[in-house]
């Protein structure tokens, strides 16, 4: 057996040298892992048109090199299939460089295989602050949720002139996060938590909560929910219990007040409050182009997951561009610390330090715009880093 | 195998004959090593399929011998590996204790919850299954400080094997691991399917009520199968904990239950080569067509799915036994 498996380990390391000869000049392969089929495959989809608006805006050359996409299927939350398919994408389609993951879990699974095979990793949405510790050669472009939660949490309390306040969050990993980001910004900057709650994240029933919520009468309820159906749910039971926004504020992260979710709560979300880093209806000359070439391609408004894979394949673009078409992941990793933009965003950059995204996050109030309900941006707080990482510096 | 029965032989000769190892079995424990020389970069896949086979062998044992069938398999399949990953994370690595003691923890799960499920049987046990994997779903969701919850177990350290052999990025060592838990649980399993103990499990499939009558306890024997199964899952856990340091709820999930009842019913049910089939047929079509359109894949596994279950209701292996069978009756 002994003698067999470093026959294998032989075997392995010729594979190897065979693979590296065998690597086209003239291309750079990037793999995207995406949930494409499943519950989240809306979000897959979104940032796949996402990363091709880019490549429709900026073409698939860069540094004389021709741009490839290997694009594979991780189906939902799977980290064993996420790690399996990064590790295939490296050995066996030949990657220079990872990309896309939307899921927390499989961009943490994906980590080990960045570090391991020295390749540049772009995460394009996963919003764990931690993520990006696993691999030194891994950057995120879309946001960490305590970016929101955090910023909103001092805002509200000073900015905002704030001083009780009521959460209500889902119960799993992400709510726990923004949850816990905004009480701590929120009683550090002198506001007070009367109470906070957590509900299943399927298929809840709100109209319990939202009583509670009323009976201890704060002057804002802060609340998070996964986006899709239930935006729309939370914010009729906020009106069937007779809480009025423009009276009792509601305060929320982006998922609340998203594209689809506005329409299906129609004028029951006027007067919500969010702090977020992005809206297809972002008045910047960059957004502007985003949306028409992404409208273009899918006929729909581009949503945070297209937003993180277009400024993701900037950061690759421009990394390549640094380095010349050099592919190794210390090169690209290095050229990619400290980056700015102009995104459609707004500006952003990526941290040197962290290589976690730096933006701006905009205060929005929903109010009725050309006869719909809109975000409108009237405060900001800008170079958001990641708190979370801030913190642990600290210590 | 199964085979028709056959006039005038011992029970002893029998079982006998069922113990002896067909030269297609050897064929194809031999192949297994194929991928090492001939597919060095598809070995993380076969060393999930490998683990994915020793999962399947566990629910056929219950569904295809005992006739239990069960919805929540996941249950043992997670609790293996959350026992796996969390001794890791607290300081004890070392995967061949790590993957024993996992086994050991998925057992006293599956020991626990079969004097529930030996009292019932047919619509009530697969809701009972499904329940029971839903609430160690929910239990290991809400304790998110030990389990991390939805993003998953973090910290995980798992050393190499015998101090040697690291996990690396082929998939050579975790290919080798899988490949040689699974041979090992397969020998075993073999020996206990074709042991008294194994075909008093099929009179039980067959009729639960009738075999006490005959002096076969059927209550008991499905507790001692049921026990064995989840270890084989805790197995089946601990080695995909081990072999990717992951560990997350999906381990646990109604999907992964799906999944392997659909690899067991693919290749087909009650055959010892069954699981191991279907999950090869399964995770490589998965494979193979997310690869060529990652979007609407699903759609072809089903309709092979349908197509099996249609024409070849015993499943893969069915349709080839059947197959050999009428070649024979023809003169």
């Amino acid at each position: 057996m002994r003698k067999a498996l470093t026959g294998f380990a032989s075997l392995a390391a010729a594979a190897l040298v065979a693979a590296s000869s065998a690597h086209a000049q003239g291309t750079v392969k990037i793999g995207v892992i995406l949930p494409l089929s499943g519950q989240f495959a809306d979000t897959g989809i979104q940032m796949r048109t996402g990363i091709q608006s880019y490549m429709k805006q900026y073409g698939d050359t860069v540094a004389g090199k021709k741009i490839e996409l290997i694009i594979k299927d991780v189906g939902g939350i799977n980290p064993p299939l996420a790690k399996r398919l990064s590790q295939e994408l490296v050995v066996r389609d030949k990657v220079d460089i990872l990309a896309g993951y939307v899921l927390t879990p499989n961009a943490l699974a994906a980590g080990d295989v960045s570090k391991e095979a020295n390749k540049f990793m772009v995460v394009m949405n996963a919003a764990t602050s931690i993520i990006t510790e696993k691999s030194d050669k891994m950057i995120r472009t879309s946001m960490t949720l305590p970016q929101s939660g955090d910023t909103f949490g001092t805002w509200a309390a000073t900015k905002g002139g704030i001083k009780t306040c009521y959460t209500m969050v889902s119960d799993y990993g992400p709510g726990h996060d923004v949850e816990q980001s905004f009480i701590k910004a929120f009683a550090a900057a002198g506001g007070k938590i009367t109470g906070s709650v957590r509900y299943p994240v399927a298929n809840p029933d709100f109209a319990a909560f939202v009583q509670r919520a009323k009976d201890l009468n704060p002057e804002c309820i802060f609340v998070f929910v996964p986006g899709g159906t239930q935006p729309a749910a939370i914010a009729k039971a906020f009106a069937e219990r007779g809480i009025d926004p423009t009276k009792t504020k509601i305060l929320g992260t982006g998922e609340l007040t998203g594209e689809q979710s506005l329409q299906g709560m129609g004028k029951t979300a006027l007067g919500i409050l969010t702090a977020w880093h992005y809206d297809y209806k972002q008045d910047t000359k960059e957004n502007k182009e985003f949306v028409r070439i992404h409208n273009e391609l899918s006929k729909r408004n581009p949503d945070l997951f297209s937003l993180g894979g277009y400024d993701g394949m900037h950061a690759i673009y421009e990394a390549l561009k640094k380095t010349n078409g050099n592919t190794d992941g210390t090169a690209l990793v290095n050229a990619a610390k400290g980056l700015k933009w102009n995104s459609p965003r707004g500006p952003m950059s990526i941290d040197p330090e962290t290589r976690d995204v730096v933006q701006t996050i905009y205060i929005r109030k929903v109010e009725m715009r050309d006869g719909e309900p809109t975000n409108v941006i009237f405060d900001k707080v800008e170079n958001v880093k990641d708190p979370v990482k801030e913190e642990m510096k600290k210590k | 195998m199964a085979a028709p029965p056959e006039t005038n032989i011992r029970p002893q000769q029998f079982l006998a004959a069922q113990v002896r190892w067909h030269p297609l079995e050897i064929v194809f424990w031999v192949a297994t090593l194929a991928p090492f020389y001939f597919f060095p970069s598809y070995l993380s896949l076969a060393s999930q399929i490998a683990i994915a086979a020793l999962f399947a062998l566990s629910l056929d044992l219950i569904l295809g011998y005992a006739g239990i069938v069960s919805l929540g398999h996941a249950a043992f399949f997670g609790m293996g590996a959350y026992t796996a990953g969390l001794i890791s994370k607290f300081g004890w690595g070392e995967p061949l204790t790590g993957l024993i003691i996992a086994a050991f923890a998925a057992g006293l799960v599956g020991y626990a919850t079969s004097f529930i499920i030996a009292k019932f049987r047919h619509l009530t046990l697969i809701m009972l299954t499904l329940g029971i994997g839903l609430l160690l779903y929910e239990a290991a969701n809400s304790a998110s400080w030990l389990t991390g919850g939805a993003d998953g177990l973090q910290g995980i350290d798992i050393w190499p094997i015998f101090n040697t052999f690291d996990y690396d990025l082929w998939g050579y060592t975790a290919y080798t691991y899988s490949l040689v838990v699974l041979f090992l649980v397969f020998v075993a399993t073999r020996r206990l399917i074709h042991s008294p103990f194994g075909l008093s499990l099929r009179g039980i499939r067959e009729n639960a009520v009738r075999m006490p009558a005959i002096g076969a306890p059927s209550e008991s024997h499905i507790r001692t199968v049921y026990t064995i199964s989840a270890v084989m899952a805790g197995l089946a856990g601990a080695l995909i904990a081990q072999t990717t340091s992951t560990v997350s709820l999906e381990a646990l999930s109604f999907e992964r239950s799906a999944d392997v009842l659909v690899m067991v019913v693919l290749g087909g049910a009650g055959r010892l080569y069954g699981g191991i089939i279907g999950s090869i047929i399964f995770l490589v079509a998965r494979d193979q067509f997310s690869g060529i359109n990652p979007q609407y894949w699903l759609f072809w596994i089903g309709l092979l799915l349908v197509m099996v279950v249609m024409f070849l209701p015993n499943g893969i292996l069915g349709g080839l036994a059947r197959l050999k069978w009428l070649q024979r009756g023809k003169p």
